[in-house]
């Protein structure tokens, strides 16, 4: 062996050993379900505290992981080594599997129910007109998260479980992630604008 | 070095891999749904007009039928990664779209308007999985042009 084949051998012995990478993180399922149980409970029983909370625990959180992925934690992954971001990417995107459905389907089932229960979906409401604007704001949002950003997601994960993952592959999925992360994330401004608005009307 | 240092200093065949658009019918598809959900939306608790709802989702369903006519002619395509994936998504999406069911009936839609929503949730509920399952699969599947 060279000096060089017997530096590469040995820096293969020493690198730490790739994280197990877990698509669907299954602890974290438990949750997801009570969660689910609690919306459903509100929107059954019409419960306006119930109702209250989802949509604005929900929505906070929703727009500030947003905000903190697409803005914050997005340019400084690009900046990483490629194996620290590799590292980071398998702990980090299962958490995202789960977190974000569970967030949005909370945000809106339990908004709608909230404006239909306030009366803010009837035609002469003043809050009308700023909701349906919110619609938009969140369709656009449905369309590329459900669309482009949890796709790259899936899809960066299932090759990171692979014996011999693709990083052309997964550095372009992620770039994909990190920029549709950042125009949702922008788009959680107008968001943000528009209940504000809706809630001091 | 690790797998993955390895793979990314070696470059990725399967990214380049030419295959039909089917994620973009997709996507295509969801957003004609999403938009046809949001009128239908607006419109609660009256009972809305369904011509431009129902012509988006005759569109959007037309959309979706082709993106699987073009998968469905892939014979060099990763299938069984694909079909795993499909299932688990499907599951995930037919809970997700029966929430939102859920709630149209909880807040009394009726009628043509329920059905038109329910066409859209199944077409929703579809899509998605699709999605998912074909961006997943392209890049298991072997680098060569589907052509």
């Amino acid at each position: 062996m060279t000096d060089v084949g017997r530096m590469q051998a040995e820096v293969v012995a020493q690198s730490p050993p790739r994280p197990q990478v877990q698509v669907v993180p299954v602890r974290g399922l438990p949750i997801v379900a009570v969660v689910v149980a609690f919306v459903i409970a509100a929107i059954a029983g019409n419960w306006l505290w119930a109702l209250t909370f989802c949509h604005v625990v929900g929505g906070g959180l929703w727009t500030a992981i947003d905000l903190f992925v697409g803005l914050i934690v997005g340019p400084i992954l690009g900046r990483l080594s490629v194996p620290a971001r590799a590292e980071f990417t398998a702990r980090f995107m299962p958490k995202m599997v789960l977190l974000m459905p569970t967030l949005v389907l909370m945000t809106l089932a339990a908004g709608f129910q909230l404006a239909l229960r306030e009366g803010n979906l009837l035609a002469g409401n003043p809050n009308h007109a700023w909701l349906i604007v919110s619609f938009c704001v969140v369709g656009v949002m449905a369309v590329i998260a459900l669309g482009v950003l949890e796709p790259a997601n899936i899809a960066v994960l299932v090759e990171m479980r692979k014996a011999n993952p693709d990083g052309q592959v997964i550095g372009l999925l992620m770039k994909r992630f990190v920029y549709t992360a950042g125009i949702t994330g922008l788009m959680q401004v107008a968001t943000l604008i528009i209940m504000t608005r809706v809630a001091t009307q | 070095m690790s797998d993955t240092v390895s793979a990314a200093v070696t470059g990725a065949p399967a990214a380049g891999r030419r295959l039909p658009p089917v994620a973009e019918l997709g996507i295509g598809s969801l957003a004609l749904v999403v938009i046809g959900g949001i009128l239908l939306a607006s419109y609660v608790p009256r009972r809305p007009p369904l011509a431009a709802p129902g012509a988006l989702a005759a569109v959007s369903g037309a959309l979706l039928v082709a993106g699987v006519f073009l998968l469905a002619r892939l014979e060099q395509f990763a299938w069984p990664r694909f079909f795993v994936v499909f299932r688990w998504a499907l599951l995930a999406y037919v809970i997700s779209a029966g929430m939102i069911g859920f709630a149209f009936v909880r807040d009394h839609t009726r009628g043509a308007p329920l059905a038109l929503v329910l066409v859209m949730l199944v077409i929703f509920a579809l899509d998605v999985p699709l999605i998912i399952a074909f961006t997943v699969a392209r890049y298991s599947s072997p680098p060569y042009s589907a052509d």
